[in-house]
């Protein structure tokens, strides 16, 4: 019991900081305390409802939810998040731990970049898709404005 | 602000949102990770990036939870306990974000992430 609520408290810590909890709670379960790759999966995505419920009621108030996105992305994000879940229940364990080892290991090239182009201080990625919304100015004053706001 | 969205933001969301749930199907998380550059340049800012991203995790993990449950991958107990930690870890993380520069912590995140992927290779 211990250790789990010690595994919890160290992901929970750099999530809080926004460093990707879930990615380090899967590795905690399985090196430190040897939880079955699925097992430790499932933990991760059980555990991140509480604390994004918390975190949304904040956001929610703070008006910081764009929900336009949000209906748009989450129809066919759900049905694939079914679908590679279902895949996985016919994985075994060895196999998916291999897999998301691969994944670790790419997420922390890509964390890596994007550290070392922090510290350069160059943008990493521009928001290309503004321009194309000076094509219909008189719906788009929001964003116009938005794009004023970025160039600043 | 919300943003307006055209056909070629709703192509990039629904491809992204393709993605995205595959990603966290799988894998049981890291999806949050892939979220936020993509809301990022979509035009969101940092702030609403961050938040918009949790509010689409939640309910691609619920759903991938449910589908990793009747698989019988779930032990009550000892998610109740990750999960307490959890909680109160993310408060401590969250206070601590604002005395502490980011910059060192986002370099041993990545190096910390790379070394335990190698780990589990083996």
């Amino acid at each position: 019991m211990f250790w789990y609520i010690l595994a919890g408290l160290c992901a929970g810590v750099c999530g809080g900081m926004g460093m990707g909890g879930g990615t380090l709670l899967i590795p905690i379960l399985t090196l430190a305390l040897g939880v079955e790759q699925h097992m430790a999966q499932a933990m991760n995505l059980l555990v991140f409802i509480p604390t994004a419920v918390i975190a949304l009621i904040i956001h929610a108030k703070n008006k910081l939810l764009d929900y336009k996105v949000f209906f748009v992305i989450i129809v066919p994000a759900i049905a694939t998040a079914v679908l590679t879940a279902l895949l996985v229940g016919q994985i075994q364990g060895k196999t998916l731990r291999l897999i998301f080892a691969i994944f670790l290991i790419l997420v922390g090239i890509f964390e890596l970049y994007k550290a070392i182009k922090a510290v350069i201080g160059k943008k990493i990625k521009k928001p290309i898709l503004k321009s194309k919304s000076a094509l219909y100015p008189s719906k788009n004053l929001d964003s116009k404005k938005y794009a004023l706001k970025q160039s600043k | 602000m919300q943003q307006i969205l055209n056909t070629k933001k709703v192509i990039i969301l629904i491809i992204s949102g393709i993605f995205v749930g595959a990603i966290n199907g799988f894998f049981g998380g890291g999806g949050g990770m892939i979220v936020v550059p993509i809301l990022l340049l979509l035009g969101l800012n940092n702030q609403h990036a961050q938040a918009t991203a949790i509010l689409i995790m939640l309910p691609i993990s619920i759903a991938s939870a449910i589908v990793y449950y009747t698989f019988g991958f779930i032990e009550l107990y000892s998610v109740l306990y990750t999960g307490i930690g959890s909680v109160a870890g993310g408060v401590v993380g969250a206070l601590l974000l604002k005395k502490l520069s980011n910059k060192a912590l986002k370099f041993v995140f990545a190096i910390v992430v790379m070394a335990v992927g190698i780990r589990m290779l083996f």
